[in-house]
């Protein structure tokens, strides 16, 4: 078992088995098995195993000729072959990279393969989450063997099939691009063969490829939904709409967890569209008011002419700025121990470098709001959604509306973004449908519901990735040595509270809190952290943790460069160990690619660097920026990536500009959720602002060829940009920005 | 009842005159490859042309567009400037979750009608009004780029 899989495993452990049995305390050696088992079969869908009686279920039910049965894959008649993802697409590519592996395997042309969003199902669980669940950065990582496997053993019996027909021994048959190929002349489609094959008995093993027999996987292969993608035909959960469905917005209280407390509807009813409305419990144990009308515009029209007032007497309201100068102050003191080292020398220490920082709340703002469709029924409830984390949705759902689990049919939409907003452990946005559907039914009516979020709604609903404040003390000798490093974080903590908790928070410290706080540098480094409490939802953001830990660890490693009047690149190669090899491989990529020490920059650009591993891989920036009027701007980025094997280097390359312009984002002013008084004060993208396309830097990308088990591509790209960036501005400027978003007119020089 | 000519042909809407185009199109038309982003022409995921200048369908209610031209997504396939555009999205591999990309293909088919030769800053302004967060830019830059060398 590869460390960096452990690492994943001790960041996100085995969910279904506490989510299920509620025992926790996920241990690495279960979190080995999970994988091991996953590994040798233990999600095997293809044709379902055990006597094939859901095969034939499904067989009795399907229109004839298609392949339905399988849990996998079907291949049709036309030799076309069609894979169950088990996994959200949100566009990070996992319809394309899934198919990808099954098809490298079964030894079919790229040309014949589809990819469909799997329902929710307990074959589709994560093999290592033990959920069905897309995060972590873990689709490929963890589904690599598995879907390879699956591929495998399709071909294994499409080859034993053909055998049996032609009465001839399996080893006798040769597969070539989705053809079964016999000793004397004998050829067939798959697709001749596809209703056979099922019949054959599942084999316990199968041997997968050599890496370096690969034809699909390491190879660049474009998105098989780019078509539908461009010419407006592909449907997204918002676009989804049976027969007689109607639609709801709900009013939600201005301050999380309020209530109404009067309420005058009489306007909103004359609307004409309007159907109902209707007092609905929602999350943090609020009340709101859902208006249900026969679309968006009428339902909209109807909450605006709600004569509303809340009740906000029972919540905490709070305030950025006050939260804020809490934060500092209790950023001062050590909180709980995290890591222990000797302090002494800091008090004697030649040189001492102090330093705040300040990362604030951020909404994920996907393009396709939040919505679903819900029907619910006497006997069981319906549900379509672009959920990241199905299993839990379902039973959220259930649990709502007095329903088990598998009374809740839970269809996977594809999704417009997400970037975590679609993986929430209290699945708000689902149970507060459940709740608008619960009242529609009490109110005597019936049929689907389609529940909308505004960009409004959005922006102002909370889930955010949590605000922070990072105090570190570094002391030096007088020849830039660093001697130690004080260091405490304060923030709301993710996990508490969640089904995640047991394996992921160890002596009340959030593993998310301090994710990208150590390796691979040796540090002589106390740390602690404070669980700070406040009435604002948060929730990991792409990358997590290490959307603050890396641009804190990236900047101070380069200020402890400085320090040591050394090169900033030099000096990471001094610091981390030879045992980083994959470090200074990336690292090394990067700094090659772009010429980095070598090539002169146009007037007034300057290099930036950063490395940081995340989810098992780790990325390098050599970035190039420059300060123009006091407004930075960010010119080129060169990658090195060390994800291990690169499973469709095209996606990879899409998810690296991605990541970066996001965190380009993060960096613009205006990239900031604040609150006064509870409410939260921006509204849409005109107040809280995100990265448009002038923002977008070149970006160019290198990947370290490696044949080792892949690791995360969805969300490592972001930690080292917002880092490499202000580095670079402070080799212009003099200034160490310590602020997201950066402010360099408020930024003292160093 | 409004009348509503949307792709070439005349259609009835029975919806209130202050419905933004996009709602007409999504919940009276059901053609949904007009999307919602934001309601307040922030985003541009709703771009439309408007007798053939890109518009935000979220913002513009049907009331004040009676008699002119409206086309969508759904006709680009059938418009060489537009068909380039997809063309060259598909080549590039430019959509990622793909929800933004109707509304950055009637901007790009917009810019090319009127510019055959744009620059980057060109592309970047006329771009600007239109958000992808999930990073396609880059991408999309060199796929108007692409299509501009096919209709030349």
């Amino acid at each position: 078992m590869r460390k960096e899989w452990l690492n994943q495993g001790t960041a996100l452990g085995d969910v279904g088995a506490a989510v299920a049995g509620g025992q926790g305390g996920v241990s690495r050696r279960s979190f080995m098995k999970a994988s091991a088992v996953a590994g040798s079969g233990l999600v095997l869908g293809f044709f379902v195993s055990g006597g094939n009686k859901m095969a034939r279920a499904a067989e009795a039910a399907a229109p004839a000729k298609v392949y339905e049965p399988n849990a996998f894959l079907r291949i049709a008649p036309d030799n076309t072959v069609t894979v169950q993802v088990n996994r959200l697409e949100f566009g990070q590519g996992v319809q394309t990279s899934l198919p990808m592996l099954i098809a490298e395997e079964l030894d079919v042309d790229w040309a014949q393969m589809r990819g469909e969003l799997a329902d929710a199902g307990e074959q589709y669980k994560d093999p290592a989450f033990g959920i069905q669940m897309t995060g972590g950065s873990g689709t490929i990582a963890h589904s690599f063997i598995q879907y390879r496997e699956i591929g495998a053993k399709a071909r294994a019996m499409l080859v034993a099939a053909a055998a049996a027909e032609w009465k001839v021994s399996p080893d006798q048959v040769r597969t070539a691009k989705g053809m079964l190929i016999g000793p004397n002349g004998q050829q067939a489609k798959y697709g001749a063969f596809a209703d056979a094959a099922m019949k054959q008995p599942m084999p316990a093993t199968v041997k997968l490829k050599d890496p370096k027999d690969f034809v699909i996987i390491g190879h660049p292969v474009k998105r098989l939904d780019a078509q539908a993608k461009s010419t407006g035909k592909q449907q997204f959960g918002m676009d989804f709409k049976p027969e007689g469905t109607k639609v709801a917005v709900v009013a939600r209280p201005p301050v999380f967890g309020a209530k109404v407390a009067k309420l005058d509807a009489s306007k909103a009813k004359a609307i004409p569209g309007v159907i109902d409305v209707l007092e609905v419990a929602t999350d943090r144990g609020g009340r709101g008011v859902a208006v249900i009308a026969t679309g968006y515009w009428p339902a909209k029209q109807g909450r605006e002419a709600l004569v509303l007032e809340w009740d906000t007497s029972a919540v905490e309201k709070v305030s950025t700025a006050k939260q804020m100068a809490e934060f500092k102050a209790l950023a001062q003191k050590p909180g709980l121990p995290v890591k222990k080292a000797d302090m002494a020398p800091l008090a004697k220490a030649a040189k001492k470098i102090t330093a705040v920082y300040e990362f604030p709340y951020l909404a994920h703002a996907p393009m396709e709001p939040l919505n679903c469709v819900i029907d619910l029924k006497a006997d069981g409830c319906e549900v379509w959604a672009g959920s990241q984390f199905q299993t839990l949705d379902q039973m959220a759902i259930a649990r709502t509306a007095g329903l088990k689990p598998e009374q809740v049919k839970l269809h996977t939409m594809m999704a417009g973004g997400g970037f975590g907003r679609r993986a929430v452990p209290t699945s708000d946005y689902l149970v507060e449908a459940a709740n608008v559907a619960l009242a529609y039914k009490a109110a005597g009516k019936s049929g689907p519901l389609k529940i909308i979020w505004s960009r409004e709604d959005d922006i102002r609903g909370g889930y955010y990735r949590p605000s922070h404040v990072h105090r570190a003390e570094l002391g030096f000798d007088a020849k830039g040595k660093l001697l130690a490093w004080n260091h405490s974080i304060v923030g709301q903590s993710i996990i508490t509270g969640s089904p995640f908790e047991p394996m992921m928070v160890k002596d009340g410290v959030d593993a998310t809190m301090i994710e990208g706080m150590g390796e691979p540098y040796e540090l002589p480094m106390n740390l602690s952290v404070h669980n700070a409490k406040a009435n604002v939802p948060v929730l990991w953001w792409r990358s997590v943790g290490s959307t603050h830990t890396a641009f804190v660890m990236e900047t101070l490693i380069d200020e402890a460069a400085h320090a040591a009047k050394m090169d900033p690149v030099a000096y990471r190669k001094q610091v981390i160990d030879a045992k980083h090899a994959r470090h200074h491989a990336a690292l090394d990529l990067a700094v090659a690619k772009s010429g980095y020490g070598k090539k002169a920059l146009p007037k007034g650009q300057a290099w930036g660097v950063a490395v940081h591993e995340s989810f098992g891989t780790v990325v390098a920036y050599v970035v190039t920026a420059s300060v123009k009027g006091g407004v930075p701007h960010l010119h080129t980025v060169t990658a090195g990536i060390h994800c291990n094997t690169a499973v469709n280097p095209m996606t990879i390359e899409a998810q690296v500009q991605g990541a970066v312009l996001m965190a380009v984002g993060t960096t613009l002013p205006g990239a900031a959720i604040t609150l006064k008084d509870g409410v939260v004060e921006q509204q849409n993208f005109g107040d809280y602002v995100v990265a448009r396309m002038p923002d977008m830097p070149l970006v160019d990308v290198h990947i370290v060829p490696s044949t080792e088990p892949p690791t995360g591509m969805g969300e490592p790209g972001f930690p080292p940009l917002a880092p490499a960036y202000a580095n670079a501005i402070f080799k212009l400027t003099g200034k160490r920005l310590r602020k997201l978003p950066f402010d360099l007119a408020k930024t003292a020089k160093a | 009842m409004i009348t509503l000519n949307v792709n070439g042909k005349d259609v009835q809407v029975d919806a209130d005159p202050s419905t933004p185009v996009l709602w007409a199109l999504r919940d009276n038309l059901n053609m949904t490859g007009t999307k919602f982003g934001c309601g307040m022409a922030l985003c541009g995921a709703c771009t439309i042309h408007i007798d053939g200048n890109p518009t935000r369908a979220c913002i513009t209610p049907i009331s004040a567009v009676a008699g002119q031209k409206i086309t969508t997504i759904e006709a680009m396939e059938g418009d060489k400037v537009g068909k380039a555009v997809q063309d060259a999205w598909v080549k590039h591999d430019v959509p990622q979750c793909g929800y933004c990309q109707s509304g950055q293909v009637m901007s790009a088919t917009a810019l090319l009608r009127t510019n055959k030769a744009p620059s980057d800053a060109d592309i970047d302004s006329a771009m600007a009004g239109n958000i992808c967060r999930c990073g396609t830019y880059q991408r999309i830059r060199a796929a108007i780029k692409d299509a501009a060398k096919t209709i030349a």
